[in-house]
């Protein structure tokens, strides 16, 4: 595929420049209207460049958006108070205390919780439908899969407080309060759920038949050769995905603004009790409007600027992963 | 590791074992099952999901949700004010997003030659794809509320939304174009056709169902979306229908998250009503996706 791909590439701009050559030995004399086809060939193609151009204005209009005004709120408040400092509370008029740290492990919280449900789960059922699962089975299970990851993050947010809340956590955790982290990182690892095992079965797959055969014949069993010689070949795609799933965690909104509640905990925060991420830092401000040119304005630029930052790294860790490890086949 | 499935194996025969490898065995059947365990448990979640929607959001569903503007008395509040800012956010999302996303795919699939800009290119469309939605909203507030002045507008809204799908468009387009066969552009050049002819009357024709269905999928994320225009424009409270692209809105899942925020059970009820509406929406879209796919993969066949 890979090699088609590179003709491809290579056939096109091999034809143009012959175009091109056949309007210049006949200048005066252009019956074909190769000039003017030329000339718009070249300004569909500047175009096209454009279109392609939009994303990466896109990422400079983000980076340059977030530096701006998070240098403003640097100049205002010092770096070292912003990452070191162990309390947020930027609403109050008196001394109002911008420390990061306790939006950082909130935010970590929620992944953490996230992570414990959506792992194992996610693993398995990758194993299952990607080892286990006869073709019918797969052909029930997958679009249930998509079906969960197409649900809003409102929808999920709104089941955590209705539902998660009231009728499994405080039945068998009476101090659970009505907002809490609980329930949001519950909810946030059910909806990743679908990503990590769609991503981890696709690296199952790519592990070739030969390694299966080769371990039954040996003798082992189903769950032998899946757990000791298919999920080692693929664990680099497989911790791709984990990767991934952190990162979506991370950027979660909704479910956090809904189900965690608006107080921002301590720098440990009590997973029963209330939590603000920086995700829901962000919107809950924006809710009760922070005018241009305030602090409290140039504050959620600092905090975007931190958690674009954290996942952009978590984000380049995993394609790393994929490009170093990915085990060839021949 | 595989060394040490084969000790495991010698062990197992050292020991003479039938019962050994019996255990073995039943215990590779117990674990299938805990697998099997774990999908189902997918298919649970969905279930209960929905049946908990439906049970606190079916009373509430009436024409006249649909048909009433918001208000603080929920009896008489409906979505039809988010349903029109719905409608105007998405159309104006897709008329920005499809024509630059196709542009883009086309240009990185038929156009680009194969160098570092390239790879870069392709390599920021994949990081962009992983920036939080929330991020996009603070981008549209940045650049397009605040820089542009556009305010909290329709096409600030639009305008952010546009940029937060576009990386999926372009990754589904590139896809699709990719699967047309290389034989058909060969054909078109060796009659001398210029490298957009062959895109726009032999690549894109074939690659437009795969495109179509990929911005669909995409559109349905976008309408499902709440962070972004909330940050970056849309107002949760609004009692009247936009009518121009400078006007204020809400849209459908803003009303959702407005109604779940409030402590009052006869909004989480109107709430759940909103949900039903929004999942209905997208599983028409979607459901539209999927039949473009089914009936266009039976048509071509090479």
């Amino acid at each position: 595929m890979n090699e088609e791909r590179l003709i491809g590439q290579a056939a096109a701009p091999g034809v143009s420049p012959m175009v091109m050559g056949g309007g210049s030995i006949a200048p005066r004399l252009d019956l074909s209207g190769a000039r003017s086809r030329n000339l718009s060939e070249r300004l569909i193609g500047v175009v096209l460049f454009l279109c392609g151009a939009v994303s990466l204005l896109t990422t400079v209009g983000i980076i340059g958006v977030l530096v701006f005004e998070a240098v403003e709120f640097f100049l205002e408040i010092s770096p070292l108070d912003f990452f070191f400092g162990t309390e947020w509370s930027p609403q109050i008029n008196q001394n109002p205390l911008y420390g990061v740290i306790p939006l950082i492990t909130g935010t970590l919280t929620i992944a953490i919780i996230a992570m414990i449900i959506t792992l194992p789960l996610g693993l398995m059922s990758a194993i299952y439908l990607a080892e286990y699962a006869a073709p019918p089975a797969r052909a029930v299970l997958k679009p249930v899969l998509e079906l969960l990851a197409g649900i809003p993050t409102i929808v999920y947010g709104y089941f955590a407080l209705t539902f998660i809340t009231p009728n499994v956590l405080q039945p068998i955790l009476p101090e659970t309060e009505v907002f809490n982290a609980l329930s949001a990182g519950i909810a946030v690892g059910i909806m990743i759920l679908p990503m990590v095992a769609s991503l981890s079965e696709d690296a199952l797959r790519a592990v070739p038949r030969a390694l299966r055969e080769a371990s039954f014949a040996l003798g082992a069993t189903k769950l032998e050769t899946s757990t000791r010689i298919v999920v080692p070949a693929a664990l680099s795609g497989i911790f791709a995905s984990f990767i991934l799933a952190i990162s979506r965690a991370v950027g979660e909104t909704m479910i956090i603004v809904v189900a965690a509640g608006s107080r921002p905990a301590d720098v440990i925060p009590n997973p029963l009790g209330q939590l603000q991420a920086m995700t829901s830092y962000i919107v809950l401000t924006l809710s009760g409007d922070a005018p241009r040119g305030t602090t409290e304005y140039r504050t959620l630029f600092a905090v975007g600027l931190t958690l674009f930052a954290m996942t952009l790294l978590l984000n380049i860790v995993s394609q790393w992963l994929v490009a170093r490890f990915r085990e060839v086949y021949q | 590791m595989s060394a040490a499935v084969g000790e495991d194996l010698l062990a197992a025969d050292a020991g003479g074992g039938r019962d050994q490898l019996r255990a073995r065995q039943r215990r590779a059947t117990a674990v299938s099952w805990v697998f099997l365990a774990a999908v189902v448990f997918a298919v649970v979640v969905l279930l209960v999901l929905l049946v908990a929607v439906a049970y606190r959001g079916v009373p509430s569903l009436s024409w006249s949700l649909l048909s009433s503007k918001a208000s603080r008395n929920a009896e008489s509040a409906g979505l039809q004010t988010a349903l029109f800012g719905t409608l105007w956010v998405i159309s104006l999302t897709a008329i920005i997003a499809l024509p630059v996303g196709i542009g883009a795919a086309i240009y990185l699939e038929e156009y680009a030659p194969r160098n570092w800009w390239t790879r870069a290119l392709q390599t920021n469309i994949a990081n962009l794809a992983g920036v939080p939605s929330v991020v996009y909203g603070l981008l549209g507030l940045g650049i397009f509320a605040n820089f542009f002045g556009f305010g909290r507008s329709i096409i600030t809204g639009a305008l952010t939304m546009a940029l937060l799908i576009l990386p999926v468009i372009i990754i589904a387009s590139q896809e699709a174009i990719r699967a047309v066969p290389l034989s058909l552009r060969q054909g078109a050049y060796a009659l001398g056709a210029t490298p957009w002819q062959v895109s726009r009357h032999h690549v894109l024709p074939v690659a437009m169902p795969g495109i179509l269905t990929g911005t669909i999928l995409a559109l349905s994320r976008a309408i499902g979306e709440t962070a972004p225009l909330l940050v970056a424009g849309a107002a949760a409270y609004l009692t009247y229908n936009p009518d121009s692209l400078t006007d204020g809105f809400t849209a459908l899942p803003i009303q959702i998250y407005n109604w779940t925020d409030r402590p009052q059970q006869e909004f989480k009820d109107l709430a759940a009503a909103g949900i039903i509406i929004l999942l209905v929406v997208l599983i028409g879209m979607n459901a539209g996706a999927i039949y473009l796919r089914h009936r266009f993969s039976k048509k071509t066949r090479w």
